[in-house]
């Protein structure tokens, strides 16, 4: 199992500051999922694509990623247009459809394909391990940090565990069936992986203090901030803030509702003296 | 002996996921019989060439005649595995039931013998492995060399006509390397073992093969 293979790449995006990733990605994707309309989730896939076209990921990859976000939201595409109010825009039996619903799903869609895009681009193309770090330069709490860390480093450990396991069945013609034998083997399988991860973390965990361990690890090349990072991030975020500008009245309404308010402050205090 | 074919690799080639070719062109033939060893350097594809053996992993080219019958997709391989057992480097990965007993049974409950015969098997082999007393015992908690033993055992278990071992040997003192050679020469009659332990293929096999290249060579002398 590679979980870091949209990391190795070559890229601008791939040389940029962890910690300016962080702080461009967080608001960017709040920034999207603010969007209300269709267009400016529109505009946001397309910028997204851009960075992708500009990373130089390998599509097939991506692809097969993207399918996987996608399983989900199609359940979305069933249950929601019909269960939304709104104006009827077809009808299968008693079932009908409104179009507020379908533009809805199709606003979601755009919305969770964009910020996955996004996140993949962005934080996808750094390691875990440079991201970890970052965490820590951001401040985070140092044992959530490494939490993270052991986390993603030992996902994979135990899948290779699993594997080895699976091939250990399967030598001794082990056939699944819906019986007793079956469902036997399986719990073995599960309680094993427990057993041996744990044996494995302990181990691990010996060897770490054998070394010196102290709850921190200490870090050898750090972070230099370039200008290209900087230059990044703002452009990033002032691009994501200002489709919302564009594409939605929602920071235009902002002054407006204000001055809406005072009116009717000052109308009220008015008529109360 | 009348030649009967166990194994019959042709042209095999293969490589694992963005790594180099480990066979190029491979052949390799196994008969009744046959007691052979295999040696070659780390990562020359010695483990790589068993898992292709029983199925575990498939050829990117070339093809996979087991008694004299080409094997591509899993159903032709559960009948392989059925007579060809095969021993991992890692007892632990070999391993995976709770107790001793269960993990011998595993393999003949699979192939649908009852749990009478089970009963008998588990008692017989480990008769045969010197592990009586131990079949309640935890896998995880076995010792190396009885961890050694109890995979011979699942092994045993399934009455294999050819037995796969890898680096059978590592790890394990004089008196268990001992008992495992004794037990490989008086009963099974046909067997690839890949070592190291030269001394030890020297008592074990008949004839070693070495892997160069991504080839199988004849080694000349013993």
């Amino acid at each position: 199992m590679h979980l870091e293979e949209f990391a190795e790449g070559n890229s601008f995006i791939h040389k940029l500051d962890p910690r300016v990733k962080f702080l461009t990605v967080i608001p960017s994707v709040f920034a999207i999922a603010a969007m209300k309309t269709i267009a400016a989730p529109i505009a946001a896939l397309i910028v997204c694509l851009i960075l992708v076209i500009l990373s130089r990921l390998d599509l097939k990859k991506l692809i097969i990623r993207l399918i996987t976000v996608n399983v989900f939201i199609f359940f979305l595409w069933i249950f929601l247009p019909f269960s939304y109010p709104g104006e009827a825009f077809f009808q299968i039996g008693n079932l009908i459809a409104t179009k507020e619903g379908l533009l809805h799903v199709l606003s979601i869609t755009l919305k969770s394909n964009a910020i996955v895009l996004l996140t993949i681009v962005i934080l996808g193309t750094s390691e875990v391990f440079s991201l970890s770090h970052a965490l820590i330069h951001l401040k985070l709490p140092r044992k959530l940090v490494l939490l993270f860390f052991f986390f993603y480093r030992y996902i994979t450990v135990m899948h290779d565990e699993y594997v080895k396991m699976k091939k250990a069945i399967l030598i001794r013609c082990f056939k699944p069936k819906s019986n007793l034998h079956t469902y036997k083997t399986y719990a073995y399988l599960i309680g094993m992986l427990i057993i041996r991860s744990f044996e494995r973390s302990q181990r691990i965990y010996n060897a770490m203090l054998c070394r010196g361990f102290k709850n921190n690890f200490p870090i050898i090349s750090h972070f230099e901030l370039k200008k290209i990072d900087i230059a990044f991030g703002i452009a990033m975020i002032i691009i994501f803030f200002s489709l919302i500008a564009v594409f939605e009245n929602t920071f235009t309404q902002v002054p407006i509702w204000i001055y809406q308010k005072t009116l009717a402050l000052v109308g009220q205090a008015s008529r109360l003296s | 002996m009348d030649n009967i074919n166990i194994v019959d690799i042709r042209k095999l080639h293969f490589s694992y996921h963005h790594g180099q070719e480990i066979f190029k062109g491979l052949n390799f033939s196994l008969n009744k019989g046959d007691k052979v060893g295999i040696i070659g350097s780390n990562g020359s594809g010695k483990t790589t060439l068993f898992h292709i053996i029983v199925g575990l992993i498939k050829p990117i080219k070339g093809d996979v005649y087991i008694f004299d019958k080409k094997r591509t997709n899993e159903k032709d391989f559960f009948e392989v595995r059925q007579k060809i057992g095969l021993l991992f480097q890692e007892s632990d990965d070999q391993l995976f039931c709770p107790t001793v007993e269960e993990d011998i049974a595993f393999g003949p409950l699979n192939i649908g013998k009852s749990h009478e015969e089970v009963k008998l098997v588990v008692k017989d082999v480990c008769e045969k492995f010197s592990l009586s007393g131990l079949e309640r015992k935890v896998t995880y908690r076995l010792s190396g060399g009885e961890k050694r033993l109890v995979a011979f055992a699942t092994l045993a278990a399934m009455n294999p006509e050819c037995l796969l071992l890898d680096e059978p040997t590592s790890g394990l003192d004089e008196a268990t390397t001992e008992r495992i050679l004794r037990y490989i020469k008086n009963h099974v009659e046909t067997y690839i073992v890949v070592s190291h332990d030269f001394e030890f293929l020297k008592d074990a096999v008949n004839k070693i093969f070495f892997i160069k290249d991504g080839k199988m060579n004849l080694k000349e002398t013993l």
